[in-house]
């Protein structure tokens, strides 16, 4: 199998992979960073987001090779201790039911908000209509995004 | 009977590490040593004791008065782990900043239902939780007048702290903690009163919302184990096919590949519960070193597959439906009055038939759970909401006694039933026993969509009769369904009309069904809710006076005696949400529709808006008032109301389970449309009733009628009455 070499919340990783494995699988499976989600495995529901140099990207539907040589960012690194605004919000809105969707939420949230600091209602929700809640958060998701763009 | 293995699994927190300014504790859940075990997360600043004294099943006090209490049930989103021990920390007057909240696994020495089902966590666990934390409150008191040689009568307990205020003496929860742990438990108990309530109708945050936010592993399918294996299973093609023949040879080649078997959930001699329902019960499954090489291997799997019954359509479901309702050979299940008599003197009939099609869960988290079992014993971890039922079925299938079988219940990534039937875990099972490891069973996408456990399709005809003054005189429901009837035939309205009738409708089918929130009532609040707003304008009446009116028939002066609603809390919800939703007063531009439901003992009436932009309707704001007696958790609640909601539009509006020749036509989302943030409301607003009587269900509730309310708001900004579901076939709505 082939070597790859990444970089991943600021650390480097040498990884022996399929050259055609999803770059979630090798989170999960290889480095056991399992806060990014398997969902729906054709980028249709974005459960898996993770950043690549700071853009939102669906790690399920891209294979090892798109991440060699990029800054690879995924929830468990967005912040050391759960203090970026995003999961703050996140917890100051109670916005969680089950919870699996809502890491991919965060990614998505938090590199549209790296890019729009002022976002209107409207940007917000067009911005978060590729991540699914099966639970129906909606409201408080896109309530916890304006609180995360105002203490960001 | 106690169990034999891993009690140290749901009994032991230990340090592991510190984040975020707070503890993270770990329990011994997942993980070998080495690795990251689930944390469980505590408030800063809060030291884990060394020592811990157990008072029961539910709570262990530290000598430092830090309180453990266990939440018994699974939790699939509906928040009872912060609900459930909101309500012992209650009665036991705890700190909750002091509280340590920890998931059960299944322990049916300690804990009675275990179940995330029917929305009845709550209503069921009330009485027993109070009574848990006033029975370990009043040990803790025995303990404190032995110490203080004071009489008990004389101490009062507030916030994890025992109080002699005659002496000025205070001891915290800590240091009686252990003596308390030796007092006969008391057999009576006087619990408070609810005016007195401290924490419960608070809003409290979920007590897993730090974890989540920061995408710690909390889920089944994050369960890693020493040595475990990924296992992947694939299943027929096809509702009414079987395995014929297994060509596994290319699969068995590839690269991290350990094994392929085949394995039966129903072996011969077991007489399956109701909770094994499966599409399948024969597989083939795939067992590798790493997810992706499993999902390869599976597609080089060369199966033959062979006809076994038949294979339906869903053009044949919708023509079976209507001739079984043409035939008119159904099962009566309630009749009042002379109903034919009344309807050849009504003024105006009204008739209307509604549907809707197959529907999947759609969990966001796959069907997946861990095993590892041996000869003589089973160790299974992973998202269930019925753990005591598989435990009863392993005990079947694998031959190995319930005392040998662990389950811990994961936090699961949605339920809304399709966890109640827990083959997924047998599967496990019977995998890690033919290859004698450790697995995680791992369901894809498409495996978990086309062979679920669906919402059976619909099909209702109902039919009403107007006197000359608009007042409903008769009532008649035709129910179908595949395989059953939606009708509750005792449900409003039920007891309002002199002259009544249901009869119910089945069509046999081979694709497997099951329970989806709020089972049938999820169809036919909406189809009931439908057809009253339209015999309300036949009837020239306002929609909700029409509706309270039957109330106000039903309460005093009933049709029967077996109407399973009280009345004037039916009318209470709709009166709420008439004055908080303005319903009086016209909103120009806003096109308004009303809806009331009763199911899992809980009210919930709503009054959604839509409002049109570019000529295309748009769902703007829903109003919702809800009586579910006394609300535990505040915000919680109303999240679950918001979600029903969302869920319920969501349904009504885009989703639908097809079949050709037995295949289901919709395998992922790219398909299978899910509401999105787009299409839901701008804006919910929620109102509880406040009368202060014991909780009811919450989690299914406000799912059922809002569909109505949609259709009744459609109409009135279209003009088109909608009758089949979902309804993106016949309007369009913005996104």
């Amino acid at each position: 199998m082939p070597q790859y070499s990444l970089t991943i919340n600021g650390q480097s990783h040498q990884v022996d992979v399929d050259a055609d494995t999803p770059i979630l699988w090798v989170l999960r499976d290889t480095l056991q960073l399992v806060g990014t989600k398997y969902g729906c495995g054709i980028a249709q529901c974005g459960a898996c987001t993770i950043h690549i140099d700071g853009k939102a990207a669906r790690s399920c539907s891209l294979p090892i090779g798109a991440a060699v040589g990029k800054k690879i960012t995924t929830i468990e690194g967005l912040s050391e201790d759960g203090s970026h605004p995003v999961q703050q919000a996140w917890i100051e809105h109670d916005v969680p039911q089950c919870g699996y969707c809502q890491a991919g939420q965060i990614m998505t949230a938090s590199a549209f908000l790296a890019e729009n600091k002022n976002p209107t209602d409207q940007q917000i929700v067009e911005a978060m209509n590729g991540n699914i809640c099966r639970c129906g958060t909606y409201t408080r998701i896109k309530a916890a995004v304006k609180t995360a763009a105002k203490n960001s | 009977m106690t169990k034999n293995i891993n009690t140290n699994r749901r009994s032991f927190l230990k340090v592991s590490a510190a984040a975020g300014g707070g503890m993270v504790i770990g329990f011994n859940f997942l993980g070998c040593e080495s690795k990251p075990r689930i944390p469980e997360y505590v408030a800063p600043n809060l030291e884990i004791p060394e020592k811990w004294n157990t008072l029961n099943g539910f709570l262990r006090i530290g000598e430092n008065g830090v309180v453990t209490i266990m939440s018994p049930n699974p939790e699939i989103g509906q928040n009872v782990k912060t609900a459930m021990p909101m309500i012992v920390a209650e009665e036991l007057d705890a700190d909750w900043d002091r509280v340590i909240v920890e998931q059960a696994g299944l322990d049916t020495d300690n804990f009675v239902r275990q179940i995330a089902g029917g929305s009845q966590s709550i209503r069921f666990g009330w009485k027993s939780l109070r009574e848990t934390g006033a029975k370990a409150r009043h040990m803790l008191l025995m303990a404190a007048s032995e110490k203080l040689e004071v009489p008990i009568e004389e101490l009062s307990t507030e916030k994890g702290k025992i109080y002699h205020k005659a002496t000025d003496r205070v001891l915290d929860y800590g240091e009686v903690a252990t003596a308390a742990a030796s007092m006969e438990v008391p057999e009576e108990i006087t619990l408070k009163d609810p005016k007195d309530f401290k924490l419960i109708g608070q809003s409290t945050r979920n007590v897993d919302g730090f974890k989540i936010a920061q995408g710690s592993p909390l889920f089944g399918l994050d369960v890693m184990e020493e040595g475990m294996k990924i296992a992947m299973i694939e299943h027929p093609p096809a509702f009414g096919m079987k395995i014929k023949s297994i060509d596994d040879s290319a699969a068995r080649a590839m690269n991290g590949i350990i094994d392929v078997v085949r394995i039966n959930v129903e072996p011969e001699g077991w007489n399956p519960q109701w909770s094994d329902v499966n599409a399948y019960p024969e597989l083939v499954a795939v067992v590798g070193e790493s997810t992706w090489q499993v999902m390869k291997a599976k597609k080089a799997l060369n199966i033959q597959w062979e006809n076994d019954s038949d294979l339906e359509n869903s053009a044949g479901h919708e023509a079976t439906m209507k001739e079984a309702l043409a035939s008119g050979n159904g099962e009566v299940a309630r009749i009042d009055g002379d109903p034919d008599k009344a309807f050849e003197m009504a003024d105006k009939v009204i008739e209307k038939t509604y549907s809707a099609p197959f529907l999947a869960h759609n969990t966001m988290e796959p069907m997946n759970f861990y095993a590892n079992v041996k000869e003589n014993s089973a160790e299974l971890i992973g998202p269930i909401q019925t753990a005591q039922f598989l435990e009863g079925t392993l005990e079947g299938v694998l031959g190995i006694p319930k005392e040998n079988i662990s389950i811990m219940m994961t936090r699961m990534g949605g339920g809304f039933g399709r966890r109640l039937y827990g083959h997924f875990g047998t599967e496990a099972a019977l995998i890690s026993k033919a290859v004698k490891a450790p697995v995680k069973l791992v369901y894809t996408r498409e495996d978990d969509m086309t062979q679920g456990t669906y919402r059976p399709a619909y099909m209702v005809t109902y039919k009403a009769g107007l006197d000359t003054s608009g007042n409903l005189i008769a009532f008649q429901i035709k129910g179908a369904g595949i395989p059953g009837s939606p009708v509750f035939h005792n449900r409003y309205p039920a007891g309002a009309v002199d002259n009544y009738k249901v009869e119910n409708y089945q069509v046999a089918t081979n694709i497997s069904t099951g329970a989806w929130r709020a089972p049938r009532s999820n169809f036919i609040a909406t189809a009931e809710q439908s057809f009253l707003d339209e015999v309300a304008e036949a009837a020239g009446k306002d929609p909700i006076d029409f509706r309270i009116a039957l109330f106000d028939k039903a309460k005093d002066n009933p049709v029967g005696s077996d109407n399973d609603y009280d009345a004037e809390r039916y009318a209470g919800v709709l009166r709420l949400v008439k004055e908080k939703s303005g319903w009086s007063t016209d909103k120009p531009g806003v096109y308004r529709g009303v809806s009331a439901y009763y199911c899992h003992n809980s009210y919930v009436a709503q009054v959604l808006d839509v409002i049109v932009e570019d000529g295309v309707p748009k769902v703007d704001k829903v109003y919702c008032a809800v009586d579910c007696g006394i609300v535990v958790n505040p915000e919680g609640a109303i999240n679950q109301i918001e979600g029903g909601i969302v869920d319920g539009i969501g349904h009504a509006m885009y989703s639908t389970l097809t079949f050709e020749d037995g295949v289901p036509q919709q395998s992922n989302f790219d398909k299978y449309r899910l509401i999105r943030q787009k299409e839901a409301p701008k804006s919910i607003e929620v109102h509880f009733v406040d009368n202060g009587v014991d909780p009811t269900g919450l989690g299914e509730p406000s799912l059922p009628p809002i569909g109505a309310a949609l259709a009744n708001a459609l109409y009135r900004a279209t003009g088109t009455r909608l009758y089949s579901q979902p309804y993106i076939n016949q309007v369009e709505l913005l996104g």
